[in-house]
């Protein structure tokens, strides 16, 4: 069981794709003009100064930098950042720092580049292993880049993930179980596999809805899902989270922090932070549009545009619904103490007795492998 | 204001169908005769409600009093009260009726007579009316009307050929309708010598005046000050106010035979006033009462549960705000199982029921949960015993029954000779006796014996729907017949609904059941276990279906960046989860209930 809120995170966005990926809903935006990269690197250091006077003394477990497309960065660039955090809050010898990068041959031969500037662990958003799917993906690399890339990685870095989609239009379970198997063996410790979301006002999105963009259905997504949990749990690689697979002790720190209900700092255009604030914690957002917020630092220190105080029962919601992602489970005790009562004993009974959650010898409640598929209607059970 | 000499007055209503422009009409002479500025005029003005404006139909009466100077140079006052069109609110139609001396028979003369014109001018006429028939809309393309006037003179038994034809809507021919109003309606009769008798008319509760009394003096005179007594009560008041409708409220200095207008006095609540009493003079009263009519008594029960179980207190305010002015209205406390606190409610028909909850939940802002509407059974039992019952969760144990009686309606359908052969499949299909068929050009009147319990259910729907809208249906209770009624559950995940158990005619169970089976199965979402739904007699299972457990519920993506939106949607979730209805481990969306009473057997 880890100690409430006892870690802290930092998150820089850099919002700048070089095209968009239909079926991305994230922050991100796509400039034809030559975007002017050390101002954003003097917004990002302002931003940063800001909110660590916000929320001084912190030290820090892992910084990621994602987007966007991070890579897009110049290693001098990100190693500004990285010296930055370190000049106003305390950064441990063993911190994690994490770069999303995009596997397209330009962005690879930066890598060295990153691992000087601070960086040591990438996370390569690879998607598929087959040309024609990635097309359809909008990405801009083909298969063979992204298996280069990732073997640059490999030798850049001691830690690397890698992303990929999967439930993708027409796709079969024999498919997804070749692809799956050639990706483990190019993995290390870690992998994230994404079952394809529609997410709304997205260019997939209205394909979908005009019937031009067909998914799985929720019985072949879910014969997908259980696929990938079994392939993987028998290569090492169980699922941690919902999402997101791993050898021991290989998980994404970072991630565990949003995970585990701690506390993180948002940097740079639409990032989210939550901040602990004279015991209160604060849910703090960015200016989403890259220049919009880049003025608002410039004339007023930050880019926040909300600043939420959380109650104790949105406080409470937060840990259940991100704490119960993972495969540890959480500690009811400590959402009793956020929300002030304790999770309904009958529920917790009810979806036992269906196999849906389990209680550990630890006293942790956990999802088990059965509840995972329809982990949200067991939050929206436990939460009501 | 001058006392009116009886010979100047006439007193009249309008007998119409929904929708044949009996408001408008109305409207018409309002405007005409001057009654209103014209800043101050609305469409369907009478039509005090919002419901009542937006639906096109009047549920409460509605008076007022025109001044109008003649061709032949005299001042008369016409009375006009404007009376509802549907059946449910036939009672209403009846003592308004019962107050004045003739009726303008409004017919569509594109339409035709429509059923409940049918009913409530056979009302009139009982009611001793000279009848004017009027045919509005003669400048619409389809009107046929020397087909109309036949069909008048064929269906109703009167002589049509002197109606007037008139547009309400640009107002075409309306001036004759009020010359006709004054040579061909007979002016009232009365004694202003007499000691006062007067019809109490209506009552309704107005928030500046209180309870306001709406009467027909028949003899003598109504003053300011006056002690009166209210014979049926035994009650005596003195009166604050008399007036009459212009149609605002307007104090008059007294009110003489034959006229009709409002008072006031200390009455506290509309429950005090009964409808048809006689009012006399407190000091000489007179020994003769009027005829009155008979009150008007539920046929339709239903329960009304909020959906927010926190709410039932102003439910019950609410209810009790509404029998203010509608004492057709009743309700007691009820307790379900399912549904929690809310209250067991009698209602004139479908219609009204659809009304109150409307009401309820528009103007005073609840959400509501309607049970399966009901009508009054009346039970043998072995012991001896005689009881009535008006909700299926009373039912005495089957082995104590000796038996089980249901009431019968007789109803009157007119429709398009188009769509007959589905109407008559639908009375076939609801147990229907067919008592008479005929035809009048294409349109065919039947006659059916119906047992009211299949009527509750979703009649109007379905008629209208098999008729696309053309067929017209009007009925009056009859008697009470013996009946095969059994008492079917409904289950879902093995636990009994209470709300959705109802008694249903053996012969009928099976298919209603699968129906309301299959229905609770499109509307109960997946849950993460499967959940039967069941509908059963007794012990014995007559249908069963089952919603199959959720296959895959789980967001793909969640970082740091999302907490926040997946927070909100988990917050709305929980507010969703308030509205559904927990049976066991089950949640029933609300419109689960109303789809699964309304499906089509």
């Amino acid at each position: 069981m880890q100690n409430a809120d006892a870690t802290f995170g930092v998150y820089v966005h850099w919002p700048f794709c070089l095209s968009k990926c239909p079926y991305c809903d994230f922050n991100s935006h796509v400039r034809h003009a030559a975007i002017d990269e050390p101002r954003f690197l003097r917004g990002f250091q302002t931003e940063i100064a800001s909110t660590a006077a916000r929320a001084p003394g912190r030290a820090v477990a892992s910084i990621f930098l994602g987007g966007g497309t991070p890579s897009l960065m110049q290693p001098e660039t990100v190693g500004t950042i990285l010296d930055t955090i370190a000049k106003h809050w305390t950064v441990p010898s063993d911190v994690e720092v994490t770069l999303e990068a995009n596997p397209t041959s330009v962005e690879a031969t930066r890598f060295r580049g990153y691992r000087a500037a601070g960086v040591n662990r990438v996370s390569l958003g690879v998607q598929a292993l087959d040309d024609a799917s990635l097309r359809e993906l909008g990405r801009l690399h083909t298969a063979q880049e992204a298996l280069d890339a990732i073997a640059i990685a490999r030798k850049s870095f001691d830690r690397y993930s890698f992303d990929l989609i999967y439930a993708r239009p027409r796709q079969t379970p024999q498919q997804w179980e070749s692809e799956l198997k050639r990706a483990i063996g190019e993995a290390a410790e870690h992998l994230s596999l994404y079952q394809l979301t529609i997410e709304p006002e997205t260019p997939f999105h209205a394909l979908h809805k005009a019937g031009k963009l067909v998914i799985p259905d929720d019985d072949t997504g879910r014969a997908l899902y259980d696929l990938t949990q079994e392939i993987c749990g028998n290569a090492g690689l169980p699922a941690y989270e919902v999402s997101n697979h791993a050898r021991a002790g290989a998980q994404c720190r970072h991630n565990l922090v949003y995970w585990r209900a701690h506390e993180y700092a948002g940097i740079g255009p639409g990032a989210h932070g939550r901040l602990d604030i004279d015991g209160r914690r604060h849910a703090v957002m960015t200016e989403k549009r890259p220049e919009t917020w880049l003025m608002r630092v410039e004339s007023l220190g930050h880019g926040t545009i909300t600043d939420e105080l959380l109650t104790a029962e949105e406080r409470a919601d937060e840990f259940l619904l991100m704490g119960l992602r993972l495969a540890e489970g959480i500690d009811p005790a400590r959402y009793q103490a956020l929300s002030g009562r304790p999770l309904d004993p009958d529920r917790i009974a009810n979806l036992t007795a269906i196999g849906f959650v389990e209680c550990g010898g630890d006293g942790c409640l956990r999802v088990t492998p059965a509840g995972f598929p329809v982990l949200d209607a067991v939050v929206a059970d436990l939460a009501a | 204001m001058p006392v009116a000499a009886i010979e100047n007055i006439r007193n009249f209503s309008i007998v119409a169908h929904i929708d044949h422009g009996k408001s408008t009409l109305a409207d018409r002479l309002i405007q005409l005769t001057g009654t209103l500025a014209e800043r101050d005029m609305v469409e369907q003005v009478l039509d005090s409600m919002d419901i009542e404006r937006e639906r096109g139909i009047t549920i409460k009466a509605q008076t007022v009093r025109l001044n109008y100077r003649a061709k032949d140079g005299k001042d008369y006052i016409l009375n006009l009260i404007d009376t509802p069109g549907h059946v449910d609110f036939a009672y209403e139609v009846n003592r308004s009726l019962a107050a004045v001396e003739g009726s303008l028979l409004v017919v569509d003369a594109s339409q035709g007579v429509e059923a409940q014109t049918l009913a409530n001018v056979y009302h009139a006429i009982d009611a001793g009316h000279e009848i004017v028939p009027v045919l509005n809309k003669v400048d619409l393309p389809a009107a046929e009307p020397e087909q109309v006037k036949k069909q008048i003179e064929d269906v109703i038994g009167i002589d049509a050929s002197d109606a007037l034809m008139i547009s309400a809507k640009t107002g075409l021919g309306v001036p004759d309708v009020l010359e006709a109003i004054v040579t061909r309606l007979p002016p009232p009769k009365g004694d202003r010598q007499a000691t006062l008798k007067a019809l109490l008319v209506d009552s309704w509760y107005d928030a500046y005046l209180g309870v306001v009394v709406l009467v027909r003096i028949v003899d003598g005179t109504l003053k300011k000050g006056q002690r009166i007594r209210m014979m049926g009560t035994n009650a005596a008041y003195e009166v604050d106010r008399v007036g009459v409708f212009k149609p605002k409220l307007t104090p008059a200095e007294e009110l003489g035979p034959g006229e009709i207008g409002f008072l006031t006095a200390a009455i506290k609540e509309v429950a005090d006033t009964r409808v048809g009493d006689t009012i006399t003079d407190d000091r000489k009263p007179v020994t003769e009462m009027l005829a009155g009519f008979k009150p008007a008594i539920p046929v339709v029960f239903c329960g009304l549960f909020p959906v927010d179980a926190a709410a039932f207190e102003d439910l019950r305010a609410a209810m009790g705000r509404l029998r203010l002015n509608d004492a057709s209205f009743s309700f007691e406390m009820e307790t379900s199982a399912a549904l929690g606190f809310g209250f067991r409610c009698g209602f004139l028909g479908l219609l009204h029921l659809e009304i109150i909850q409307e009401r309820l939940e528009r103007e005073f802002n609840l959400e509501l949960i309607a049970t399966a509407p009901s009508v009054i059974y009346k039970m043998s039992l072995r012991d001896g015993s005689q009881i009535e019952i008006h909700n299926p969760i009373d039912m005495p144990d089957v082995m104590k029954i000796l038996e089980i009686q249901e009431p019968w309606i007789e109803a009157t359908i007119l429709t398009p000779d188009d769509y007959l052969g589905s109407v008559l499949k639908l009375c076939q299909d609801r147990r229907g006796v067919q008592k008479e068929l005929t035809y009048v050009g294409t349109r065919a009147m039947a006659k059916y014996n119906l047992p009211l319990n299949e009527v509750v259910f979703d009649f109007y729907d379905r008629l209208k729907s098999v008729s696309k809208g053309y067929a017209s249906f009007d009925y009056h209770l009859t008697d009470y017949k013996e009946a095969d009624l059994v008492k079917m559950s409904i289950l879902v995940n093995d636990e009994p609904v209470d709300a959705l158990s109802m008694l249903v005619h053996r012969s009928r169970a099976e298919q209603r059941g699968r129906a309301m089976v299959e229905k609770l199965k499109e509307l109960i979402p997946p849950h993460m276990f499967q959940v039967p739904i069941q509908a059963a007699i007794g012990g014995k299972i007559i249908a069963r279906e089952t919603v199959r457990a959720m296959r895959k519920d789980v967001t793909a993506k969640c970082y740091g960046g999302d907490v926040t939106r997946k927070r909100k949607l988990l917050d709305k979730q929980k507010k969703g989860k308030k509205k559904m209805r927990q049976y066991g481990k089950v949640d029933i969306p609300q419109e689960a209930f109303i789809a699964a009473l309304k499906v089509d057997v």
